[in-house]
Parts: C-alpha cells; structure tokens; sequence
C-alpha cells in the first residue's frame, strides 16, 4: 500500500485514539463517582458530572468509532482488493470534514454548551455548533463510503467474474447499511435539532425526534459491530493459524444486516407513550431476527478456532481452544472481545423481550449491557486490530508485546467485574445515566452499595486497561525504533467464496429488502406521529 | 451454496429457541396482561396549569380499591411526589412532563414508564403488601437530574 494511502488511514486513526483518550478518561470518574468517591471536583474543566458523561459519550461512541472504522474499512477495502483508493483526495476530504465536525461539538461540550448526552434528546437545546458537528461526521462516513463504492466498481470492471474478497465485502455491507441507516439521523439533525437550537422554530417534537433517532440509533450498532466481524471471519482464523470455516455463511450472515438492522429501532422505545403498542411488537420480533446472524457468527468463529487449534496440534473436545496463540495479544484482544460480545448479546435478547425490558429500561443494566457490547465486542476487538495494523502502516514494531497483552487481559477482567455490577445494579432499579453517588435517595437503597463497589473496581481496572493502550500507541510511533514484519491477516476458507451465490453481491436486491423492510416497520408509525406533532419549547438544563 | 450438517442443526436451534423465546414474551402480555406503554392522549406542555387533569395533580378515588395517580414531571421534581394508598390497591398513574424527557420507575415494581412533554403516559399496578416504594427518574433531565425522586407509601 502507497505511503500516502497509510498516511490517510493513519490519521483516521490517531483522531480515533485522541477522541478515545479523552472519552474514556471520564470512565474511571464516572465508576468512582457510583462508588462514592468524587474525584469530578478535582478535573477544571468539567461543570458537572453530566458534562464528563457527555464527553464520555460522544467520544467513544461516535468519534473513536467512527474514525476507527472510517479509517480500518478503508485500509482493508483497499488492501483486499489490492488496489488503490478511488481518490485520496476524497479521502481526505471526508477525514477533514469529520475532524471539523468532531471539533465543533468538542468545543462545544468542553464549554459545557451541550451537556445533552449521546442521545441529544430535544427538548434537551445544545449550541449549535454541536449538532452541526455531528452532522459533519455523518456526512463524512458518506463520502468515505462514496469512496470504497467507487474503488470497488473499479475492480469489479477488471474482475467481472469473480467474487469480491471477503474483507472487501465485509466492508461495502458495512457502509450500504449504515447509508441507509444514518437517513433517520440526518432527517432529526437538519430539521428538528439544528433548527431548534437556532431558534427558528417554536419548538420540536420529542416523541418523533426520538423515533427519528433510533431508527439510526440501534443499526449504528451494526455499524460498530459489522467491522469487528470483518476482522473476526477474515482475519483472526488466519492470526490463529487455521482456517474461516465458511467463506458462503460468513457472506450470508453479513448479508442478513443489511434487510434486518433497521427496522428494529422501535425496541428503544418500548416504554415510550405515544407509539402504538403492536408497532413496538413487530419491532420486537424484528430484533430476535437480526439476533440470527450474529448466533451463525458464533458458529462459524468457534468452528474456524477449532479449525485453528487443531491445525496447532489440539486433540480432544476442548483443547483447541487452549492451544490457540494466547500470547499474541492482537488475537487474545479479539478472543476476549468475542467472549464478552456473547455476554453483552444475551442481555441485549432480555432488552429486546419486549415487557421483559420493563425491568431494565434505563436502569444501570443499559450501559452494563453496551459496555459488553460497544465497550468490549467492538472497543477491545480495535484495539487488538491496532495491535498489527500500526505496526504495518508506520513500519514500526510494536513497543511492547507484552504490555499489550497485559492490557488485553485487564479490560477482559475490568469488564467482567464492571459489567456484573452494572447488570445488577440495574436488576437492583438503579437508573442510568445518573450521579448516583450524589443521588439523594441513594441512601434509601444500601443493596446498591455492593455492585457499586464492582462498578468502582471495574473502572479502575478497565482505566489501567486503558492508559496500557494509550502508552503502547504513543511508544510505538515515537520511541519503538525496530522495524516491523507484519503481514495483513488475510484467512482462507475450508468452505471458499467460490461457493456463494453470485447474487450475494446484487446489491441493489439487499437495498431494496432493506428499503422495504424499513419502510413497512416505520412509516405507520412516523406518519402516525408526524399528524400528531406537538411542538415542544428547547431547554438549556444544566 | 452447501451447509455444514452441525451449522445447519445450528440455525434450526437457534431459530427454535428465539421462536420459544418470543412465545413466552407474548404469553406474558396475553396472558399475564403485562403491557408496555401505548398511545394515551397528548397535551399541550405549556398549558398543562389549565388543562384536566393535570391542572389538579394527586390522587383520586375511582372506586372501591381503584385510584387514579395524576403526576406532572419537571426538572426536577415530582409534583405530587408522594402518595399513600391501602394495601390491595390497584394504581393508574397519568404523567406527563412540563419540560424536557423525564422517567418514572417505580423501583420493585415492574412499573416504567417514559415521561415525555407533549405526550400522556398511563400505567396500572396493583400494590398488595404493605412498604414504601421509590419512584426515580430515568431519563437524564439536567444538572439535577439525581435529586428527582418520589414515593409511594402503601399502609
């Protein structure tokens, strides 16, 4: 790959861990706080509780994200196609237009302007400048996906027979889903959000903003997740030394994101008045069947480390699994991230269960939950990502192995710990999002006092985890002076792509099921609240 | 395209268990009647001081065993933010918000509801022992959102 093309993809990266070094500093704080100890008053710059958690928020779900997958899905589209990057230019036109976006709502949460939260519910009135941003970020992901788009009917010219490489594919699934799903958010910015906070209406309506919202705000999920995926089906089998079991299920699984993550959003809202009951239903539905393509993941994942193990020597039922290369830190990252993934996932199948998410909606059990899910499926599988690909992109060795897999290890057992209380201190009605530690009815509740005590732990944990993660990128590309050897992890398959279906790759088939899908779920429902529309005053709150 | 014979068991059981799984969720509502939030009406935020019920707030008998809890959310209080009833009562609560988004959980119970300007909630709970029961907003509602809370107290 050009030096220039590694430079693009490395500055989409440093973004993601300047935005991750900021964010999830908060993290620690915020555990803490739960626990009792408030080190808030000791950071200058933070108002209040919420501004940090605002910061936490944003940062880690949107930003690093974002510029992690922007940056990771380009270089793997280009890599896997082997051939260069539609336009540079473009690319860093889309780098440029996020990094503008991140620093306007940076600015503005710094300034304690848009204490709103990730979810910026209106009436809820941030500065301008905020949703502005986040609108710039979004925009941004579309021409990075225009990019890839374009680089691949490039190579689909010259290779009109064969099938796309999976790591290329995984890409394009990626971005056709999340073009798709940014329309709601888009739609909730530039009409309800902007022009609320300019002024330039009497108000907005929460209910359809918060409909408008989740119809981006579950498959973004996807949009987190699709790229760890990429990684896990076509990469980790060849790092752990076998074989992806099935290239055609792999394709299929991906594929089945596309129809099913959009019309799900409404599971978001179970406990939202002013939204028919039976829409919520088939909303629930919907989410148990976009939960099947990540139940053929586990499958396919355990079948290739089997493949794995084995090929490394394993007998019996159960020793592949220890015989994989737990020293490499890049795959123990992923292995651990899988491990808490499928945590994370059943406790997200309790959220979906319709009346069943009475019990947890909103309680501490949501971030427990996510933090699984975002915090460890996605976050750590980055991380264990990055673990080669800056060394592959700088040329340089990374810093220390070791400390890498010492960091690996201490976000497994962070989380776990972090992750127990959470989930019980939301079975126990604790609310998310909440100063808990400061909460005047917390003394009524001393059953909160012990699970805060694993939030607490876990945090500290987890803020060693993470300092190991920053130190090890900063010594990488400023004192590591070794050259580096890496190779990019592409697995071949026991199952190989040229048993998939060509119209695997009809796209315009996945889009129209998706467009349809998504329409039959949400148009009765947005119609039904857009003839109910009940402007609501902005409010500065904090 | 073929299918591994252990992957194909694979997807058969995970269909069937999610199927299963979604069978017992519509037998609770069905059957047990546990029912998420629906459509309830809607109010103007700004005119709630002069619009039924919520220019009265508080608690009305309807019968025998039967209240109605009328309960307007701002920041960042609860307006009643405490109600007493007998032991065996059956308690609709109607909400609504002035402001921004609220929430109202009543800890131990399966009670949640969003409380959201604009919008009118309702939800029903029977209270059949005797103990005092928090009521909490959920949904972040401003810098004091954590001093927001009530209860109800069943003698």
């Amino acid at each position: 790959m050009s030096l220039a093309q590694r430079r693009l993809v490395s500055w989409h990266l440093y973004v993601a861990v300047g935005a991750l070094a900021l964010g999830a500093s908060m993290g620690p704080l915020q555990a803490l706080e739960h626990m009792g100890i408030d080190l808030y008053r000791y950071v200058p710059f933070l108002a209040s509780y919420y501004q940090g958690l605002s910061l936490h928020g944003v940062l880690n779900v949107l930003v690093w994200t974002t510029f992690f997958i922007s940056g990771f899905l380009t270089f793997v589209t280009s890599a896997t196609l082997r051939r260069p990057l539609y336009s540079l230019r473009l690319g860093w036109l889309a780098w440029g237009l996020m990094t503008v976006g991140v620093v306007m709502a940076g600015w503005a949460m710094l300034t304690n302007q848009a204490t709103v939260l990730f979810t910026s519910y209106p009436p809820l009135k941030g500065h301008p400048a905020y949703y502005f941003g986040l609108t710039l970020l979004v925009v941004g992901t579309w021409l990075v996906s225009a990019n890839l788009f374009l680089t691949w009917r490039q190579w689909r010219r010259e290779h009109p027979t064969e099938r796309t490489p999976l790591g290329a594919f995984g890409a394009l699934v990626t971005f056709v889903m999340w073009d798709l799903a940014s329309v709601g958010l888009a739609v909730e910015s530039l009409l309800m959000l902007i022009p609320m906070s300019l002024g330039t209406v009497e108000g907005t309506d929460p209910v359809l903003a918060r409909a408008f919202f989740w119809f981006t705000g579950h498959p973004i999920v996807y949009f987190w997740l699709l790229p760890a995926y990429v990684s896990w089906y076509s990469m980790v089998p060849k790092q752990a030394g076998g074989k992806l079991f099935s290239d055609p299920l792999a394709r299929l699984a991906l594929l089945l994101f596309i129809p099913f993550s959009i019309p799900v959003g409404l599971h978001h809202q179970f406990t939202d008045p002013g939204i028919a009951q039976g829409w919520k239903m088939v909303h629930a539905a919907l989410t148990f069947v976009v939960f099947f393509p990540s139940a053929m993941t586990a499958f396919t994942l355990l079948a290739s480390l089997e493949n794995a193990g084995r090929a490394r020597g394993a007998r019996g039922w159960f020793d592949w699994f220890f015989r994989l290369p737990w020293r490499d830190p890049s795959v123990a990252a992923q292995l651990f991230a899988m491990i808490l993934f499928a945590l994370g996932g059943i406790s997200g199948i309790i959220n979906a269960s319709y009346n069943l998410n009475l019990m947890v909606h909103n309680t501490a059990w949501v971030p427990g939950h996510f933090h699984l899910t975002v915090g460890s499926g996605v976050t750590l599988t980055f991380m264990g990502i990055s673990y080669w690909l800056i060394p592959y992109l700088t040329g340089r060795r990374l810093w220390s192995p070791k400390a890498a897999l010492v960091q690996a290890w201490t976000w497994f057992i962070g989380m776990l710990i972090f992750g127990r209380g959470m989930h019980w201190l939301g079975l126990l009605g604790a609310p998310r999002r909440t100063m808990l530690g400061a909460a005047t009815y917390a003394q009524l509740r001393p059953d909160w006092a012990l699970p805060s005590v694993l939030v607490g732990v876990g945090g500290v944990i987890l803020a060693v985890s993470l300092y190991l993660y920053l130190v090890q990128i900063v010594a990488t590309l400023f004192f590591s002076r070794e050259p580096a050897q890496v190779e990019v992890p592409e697995a071949e398959a026991v199952s190989g792509p040229e048993h998939a279906p060509f119209w695997f790759e009809r796209w315009r088939l996945w889009v129209g099921a998706a467009v349809g899908l998504a329409a039959l779920g949400y148009v009765p429902t947005l119609v039904d609240l857009l003839t109910r529309f009940t402007p609501v005053p902005g409010l500065r709150v904090w | 395209m073929q299918i591994d014979r252990y992957e194909r068991r694979w997807m058969v059981l995970t269909a069937v268990t999610l199927a299963v799984l979604f069978v017992a969720v519509m037998g609770s509502v069905l059957g047990a009647g546990i029912q998420v939030p629906g459509i309830d009406g809607q109010v103007d935020p700004r005119a709630l001081a002069s619009t039924p019920p919520f220019d009265r707030p508080g608690l009305r008998e309807l019968g025998p065993g039967r209240y109605e809890a009328t309960i307007v959310a701002f920041i960042w209080a609860y307006s009643p933010n405490e109600i007493r009833v007998p032991a065996g009562s059956t308690v609709t609560f109607t909400l609504t918000s002035r402001d921004v988004v609220h929430g109202f959980r009543i800890l131990d119970t399966p009670v949640n509801t969003m409380v959201i300007p604009g919008q009118v909630a309702r939800v029903t709970h029977t209270f059949t022992r005797p103990d005092t029961y928090l009521f909490v907003c959920h949904e972040y509602c401003g810098v004091n959102h954590h001093t927001m809370y009530g209860r109800i107290i069943v003698e």
